[in-house]
């Protein structure tokens, strides 16, 4: 074995250039497939990072089957009549009913045009109770957030994400006391919140206004269920403790099917999802999307393994009289099967291996590129790509070391 | 008295050409003694190379028998015949068939890699060989840094390593020019009459052949010929 190893090793080392390109459709390949595997970890890490910061205490409730979260998530953006209301969210903050929900937090969420003067942001504007605050972990950093006084007199005050800050007072990071209009209303700025980090394609937390719920309710996107009640876009809620999750999501579930008069077999018309949960259904469009591009980049894998067959037929061709001689001194068929299948297999890792490194190069320069995320080389993808490449080998040098170790030593021996 | 180390009995040999079938040995017996050298002659066509290839069990007989050494090598699978080649039998050819890229001292222990000696002893037997053919200072030297007569005497040791009982030699000379090839001759006596090797070798030419004890001459895949040379002719080395 060992010595056939060596003797594989020397046969490359014969033929390098040939070696080098036969190795280049493994080792792209692979690369490719690691990059993506890297790339495809590392936005999954950064999403559940993202994920992770909202609190991992939080639960949020969405209108809509419990089947199709993100159906229901899609309530968020649209202007459909929101089947949570008001009342809803104040059943839930009964300490009676929902024993282990610390703090209760609805709040009704639409895109509305913020501006100043001549400049204008679409951003999300957000009706919140103070509870917001403390279910969110999440503080001004000057002036006051949205208090009860506000809520009860529908007062038209605003607390500014930092993104919006940054549109609109270019030179005021504490623009206190301003007017700006929210859908040609006036509001009054209080406060500014802390950043909080976050700018993706998919969400920038920072870009985002509160107003008092009932301000919002009332003078911004006055709307009503058909039984009359306020409607709230979700109703996020703190649970006393992470282990508590799967006990509140029950009571929650009770209160609200009772609240919908939902008949026992019939399904939830709202969902809850946690922290958890939401980690999770990303996890799942992740990795879908990674194993689809994975499945692409493979197919090169495919390619290069064709690539070293040809090449080892080619090779057994060229070296018959070698494989004659090899038999007249006493070789076996199975040492020179041995032989070639190993140079085909030592080929296809040494492309593995070097392919590794291209990918690890490919994920560090997505990394650079995008510098939101790191693209993480994981144990993972180098053991599945070096071994699906040993495979490649294996099985693109199965026929030509077969053919090699049936040729018949007279033969070959001939062979000119 | 030792077992005869060839035994051929009714031997014939046909191949088949699409359609046609070619009768390549007709029914030849033959016995080499132990210690025997000697000289196998034919026009091309009488089935020298065949009945080689048969002694050599790189191939099998249609008919007859085989003893080599007392046992029967008739009926044995590849591996088995591969088994024997490894033990029993050093293999001479006319074009060396030597590794290219691959020197001397990794030509000579090829069959010990197959045979599971281990590296050191490798060495040694390796230095032993290549110095019984006068090549010892060439361990590390590549086949097309040797002469030709220098190549056929490393094929040489390379048939000698693994102490076999045989040495088959098919047109050693045939590529060498006649220094070298005498060279070659006298190597191959020396080591039949000092080691005792047997040694069976195919040549077109009477001057190396008459340098063995004995001359079968092949004509139509028949012996048609046999003559023991009292006088053996002295090559010089």
């Amino acid at each position: 074995m060992l010595e056939a190893t060596r003797l594989a090793w020397r046969a490359l080392m014969a033929n390098k250039l040939r070696a080098g390109l036969t190795m280049l459709g493994i080792i792209i390949g692979v690369g490719a497939v690691i990059t993506l595997m890297s790339v495809g970890d590392g936005v999954q890490a950064y999403i559940t990072d993202q994920f992770r910061s909202i609190g991992a205490n939080l639960l949020i409730v969405f209108p809509g089957s419990v089947q199709d979260p993100m159906a229901g998530m899609a309530s968020l953006i649209s202007d459909k009549a929101a089947l949570l209301t008001v009342g809803d969210a104040e059943a839930l903050a009964d300490r009676a009913r929902v024993p282990d929900l610390v703090a209760v937090a609805p709040q009704l969420t639409r895109f509305g045009r913020v501006s100043v003067g001549r400049d204008e942001t679409l951003t999300q504007v957000s009706g919140v109770t103070p509870e917001f605050m403390q279910v969110r972990t999440w503080y001004p950093v000057v002036g006051e957030f949205i208090g009860t006084q506000d809520m009860e007199g529908r007062s038209r005050v605003v607390v500014l994400g930092q993104t919006v800050v940054k549109d609109l007072f270019a030179d005021n990071p504490y623009p206190l006391g301003e007017t700006v209009k929210i859908n040609n209303i006036a509001f009054r700025v209080v406060g500014v919140m802390e950043e909080k980090g976050g700018a993706t394609a998919f969400s920038d937390q920072d870009d985002m206004v509160f107003v008092p719920l009932t301000t919002a309710q009332t003078r911004l996107f006055p709307s009503r269920t058909l039984a009359g009640e306020r409607g709230v876009s979700t109703i996020m809620g703190q649970a006393v403790s992470d282990e508590r999750i799967d006990a509140v999501k029950e009571q929650i579930s009770t209160v609200l099917r009772e609240r919908h008069d939902i008949a026992f077999r019939d399904e939830d018309d709202f969902s809850i999802i946690s922290q958890a949960g939401l980690i999770d259904v990303f996890g799942q469009i992740m990795d879908v999307i990674t194993i689809f591009l994975g499945s692409i980049a493979a197919v090169s894998l495919v390619v290069g393994g064709i690539g070293i067959m040809n090449i080892m037929l080619v090779s057994v061709t060229e070296r018959t009289r070698e494989i004659g001689l090899r038999k007249a001194v006493g070789a076996r068929r199975r040492d020179i099967l041995q032989q070639f299948l190993i140079e085909a297999v030592a080929l296809a890792i040494l492309g593995g291996v070097v392919g590794t490194g291209v990918g690890a190069a490919g994920a560090a320069t997505v990394t650079y590129l995008i510098g939101e995320f790191e693209a993480k080389l994981s144990a993972d993808a180098v053991l599945l790509a070096t071994t699906v490449s040993a495979l490649v080998g294996l099985a693109s040098g199965l026929y030509p070391a077969w053919r090699a170790a049936r040729l018949n030593p007279i033969d070959a021996l001939r062979y000119e | 008295m030792e077992a005869p180390v060839i035994q051929i009995q009714d031997v014939t040999k046909v191949y088949h050409m699409g359609e046609v079938e070619v009768h390549a040995l007709r029914g030849i017996s033959l016995e080499v003694q132990p210690g025997e050298i000697m000289a196998i002659m034919g026009p091309s066509g009488s089935g020298k190379s065949t009945l080689m290839n048969v002694i050599g069990c790189l191939d099998q007989p249609t008919s007859g028998s085989y003893f080599m050494e007392g046992v029967d090598v008739g009926g044995l699978d590849d591996d088995q015949l591969a088994d024997i080649r490894k033990r029993k039998i050093g293999f001479v050819f006319q074009t060396f068939n030597l590794l290219a890229r691959t020197n001397a001292f990794e030509n000579v222990t090829l069959p010990l890699i197959y045979a599971g000696v281990p590296r050191a002893e490798r060495h040694t037997r390796a230095r032993a060989a290549l110095g019984a053919v006068g090549l010892a200072g060439r361990m590390a030297h590549q086949p097309t840094e040797l002469s030709g007569g220098e190549q056929q005497r490393v094929a040489i040791a390379r048939a000698l390593i693994n102490n076999p009982s045989i040495i088959l030699a098919d047109e050693p000379t045939g590529n060498l020019d006649s220094k070298s090839g005498a060279e070659v001759m006298a190597l191959l006596l020396r080591l039949n009459r000092q080691q005792g090797i047997t040694v069976v070798l195919v040549s077109h030419d009477p001057n190396i052949a008459r340098s063995t004890s004995r001359i079968v001459h092949l004509s139509d895949g028949q012996v048609s010929g046999e003559e023991i040379v009292p006088q053996p002719v002295e090559v010089g080395e």
